[in-house]
């Protein structure tokens, strides 16, 4: 089949690897008919996220047609359209029934888990193309994959609903969603979102949908503040006002009751702080780049809510915990529990409550996904969400 | 994950005011290592040292392992220490996980390195392991001890490739987590070139190999299935090997 493949920073090609198949018994195999590049990805385009290998199939959001499935596999049928969360998880340890998916304790392989045990000090959860930390599963920037416990992650999509209008399910929808539930947005509240890629986007969505009064979006991108404010947030262009001061005022002196970190590891922006992080990370000194998040626990009010739904893999330097810890702040973070949100989601996707398709700029064939990558990294203000189609033809 | 070590009722843990003291010796009650992983420990560790204390340091170690008494109680530190591992919570009923491993033709299926156990009768079992270059160890086993839905124990029987002892404790988790296993295996390797090598091939990474297997275990029971990357049944998802022993193997044929 053809797939999208890492080879090093900047470098990720589309190449014939071999066919995946059925391995284990709940195993299903689809053939992917949709498939996104993310934000994420792009961390693991810049080589910020360690444990990739040269020839790893990249790609967590996908949708497609399940084509074969294991033995034991009663939930899905040939033929059934699926969505499948980015987070590969069991269902059945401690975790996965705590609804907390993302840290199902089984889906990362034995011989795989122990450099994020390392890391981390537990073995993180298996994933769909994002390094071997997360269990080195071929991705779905491809024409098959391989699809463990399809038996409780996927969803069937109804028929006669395009792949555009539900395809986000796989991960920035409900990582939008559930970094608005971080926030435990309160009657009155002002939440403020930096970043205003998809998951931010889908962020300002859902906290209105759960009953913020206000939304302010940062970013610098114009497009993407446009987009920004149709979904009804106030704006701010960090690299026209000083983001805290602003953000002071337009609250009355309160300040935003949540803020939500949906920038992570690779900020942008030439304050002092961000070029010595740069420096550092080019030097191996330091991992991370945390300009947003210092800024967030600087502007959110006292006794306010942080929500960290973009990725960091590392250290950062310079974390102002003073603040953290005499302003009273909550903390909530982490990789997504897909599973837990996809079924709600689907309905109100369904029952029009949420669109998603205003964030697709630009649709290719898989065999452009190399330049997809480039320009998603290039132009970030024009290119908000490259969606990726297959022909399905095995080459 | 301190709970269960601080909370357990094990007799191992109880016995020894040196184990209580030191928290790195009271995690070592319940140790869960496969051979491979504790072969590695014992064969490094007495390879460097006097080989004619080879024998004797592993019947001490053995002794401590099967009757939990322990003549001295630093010295006992030390060998628990030796014995390294940590325990799993396993979401299933002990009854379950009991009876899945005292049929111990069961284990090939989870624990690297084991090619196959075959019971020869209701206490004797015999066991093929993969060794270097493609060759193999075997021994007969032969249980000791067997309290069902609680313990089994287990020796290799006299004549043995490798002398071996082990042991699996199974007792109820805290809050219906399920069932805290425990299991500790000690091995002693063979003298000369072929110990040497079983040596070198297992004492790479030895808690590392310990608790893949016991992700391996809790993988099975709880989800009917061990995880892997693999994309079919030819072609890994990954090109670096991660076969156990596969970089000694290559150091070895140079």
């Amino acid at each position: 089949m053809r797939a999208l493949t890492w080879h090093g920073k900047h470098d990720v090609r589309v190449e014939t690897v071999p066919d995946p198949a059925i391995v284990n018994p709940r195993d299903a195999l689809i053939r992917v008919t949709s498939t996104a590049i993310c934000g994420s990805d792009l961390h693991l385009y810049d080589h910020y996220i360690p444990g990739m290998q040269s020839g790893d199939i990249l790609g967590h959001e996908f949708m497609g047609e399940v084509v074969d499935v294991g033995p034991d596999n009663s939930a899905l049928t040939v033929g059934q359209r699926v969505v499948v969360p980015f987070v590969i998880a069991c269902g059945g340890c401690f975790f996965c029934q705590k609804q907390q998916y993302a840290a199902c304790d089984n889906s990362n392989p034995a011989e795989k888990a122990d450099a994020s045990e390392i890391a981390y000090g537990y073995p993180m959860t298996g994933a769909f193309g994002y390094s071997h930390l997360t269990g080195g599963y071929a991705g779905g920037q491809a024409e098959y994959v391989r699809v463990p416990y399809a038996d409780i992650g996927p969803i069937v999509i109804p028929e006669g609903i395009e792949d555009d209008r539900v395809l986000f399910l796989s991960d920035i929808l409900p990582t939008g969603w559930m970094a608005a539930e971080n926030c435990a947005i309160e009657s009155g509240d002002t939440v403020a979102v930096w970043g205003c890629g998809p998951v931010g986007l889908f962020a300002i969505q859902s906290a209105f949908l759960q009953g913020a009064e206000r939304v302010i979006a940062i970013d610098h991108y114009p497009h993407r503040l446009e987009l920004a404010k149709a979904l009804g947030a106030e704006i701010i262009d960090y690299e026209e006002v000083k983001v805290r001061e602003a953000l002071v005022e337009m609250t009355g002196g309160i300040g935003p009751d949540a803020c939500i970190d949906a920038v992570g590891m690779e900020s942008h922006g030439m304050s002092i702080d961000n070029v010595v992080d740069q420096v550092k990370a080019s030097v191996g000194l330091g991992t991370d780049r945390p300009h947003v998040l210092r800024q967030v626990i600087m502007a959110c009010r006292k006794g306010g809510r942080v929500s960290i739904p973009g990725v960091y893999g590392g250290f950062a330097d310079k974390f102002p915990v003073g603040a953290l810890m005499e302003k009273g702040l909550t903390i909530r973070t982490g990789q997504t529990h897909v599973q837990r949100y996809t079924e709600k989601l689907l309905q109100m996707i369904l029952e029009g409550e949420i669109d998603t398709t205003f964030l697709i700029s630009h649709h290719l064939s898989l065999e452009e996904a190399a330049n997809g990558y480039r320009m998603f990294k290039e132009q970030q203000n024009e290119v908000t969400k490259v969606v990726l189609k297959t022909d399905g033809r095995r080459h | 994950m301190r709970s269960p070590v601080h909370d357990s009722s094990t007799r191992a843990q109880t016995r020894s005011s040196q184990q209580q003291r030191s928290p790195v010796s009271i995690g070592l009650t319940v140790a869960a290592l496969t051979g491979a992983a504790v072969l590695g420990v014992i064969g490094a560790r007495a390879l460097s040292r006097n080989s004619a204390d080879v024998g004797r340091r592993f019947r001490r170690i053995v002794d401590a392992l099967t009757t939990h008494r322990t003549a001295n109680g630093a010295d006992a530190a030390e060998k628990w220490e030796e014995l390294t591992g940590r325990t799993v919570t396993i979401n299933r009923r002990r009854h379950e996980l009991y009876a899945f491993w005292r049929k111990f033709s069961n284990l090939a299926r989870i624990l690297e390195n084991i090619e196959s156990v075959t019971e020869v009768d209701e206490r004797r079992s015999h066991w093929v392991v993969r060794a270097p270059a493609g060759t193999t160890v075997e021994w007969d086993s032969v249980i000791v001890e067997d309290i069902p839905d609680e313990l089994i124990s287990w020796e290799s029987a006299p004549g043995a490739d490798i002398a071996n002892s082990g042991r699996i404790d199974f007792r109820d988790a805290h809050g219906g987590r399920g069932t805290l296993v425990t299991a500790t295996i000690a091995y002693d390797p063979p003298a000369g070139a072929v110990g040497k090598l079983v040596a070198k091939l297992l004492q790479r990474e030895p808690k590392i190999q310990a608790r893949r297997d016991l992700r391996r275990f809790k993988q099975f029971m709880e989800t009917g299935e061990i995880a892997t990357s693999r994309m079919n049944a030819e072609v890994s998802g990954d090109r670096s090997s991660d076969e156990p022993g596969a970089n000694v193997r290559a150091s070895i044929s140079h």
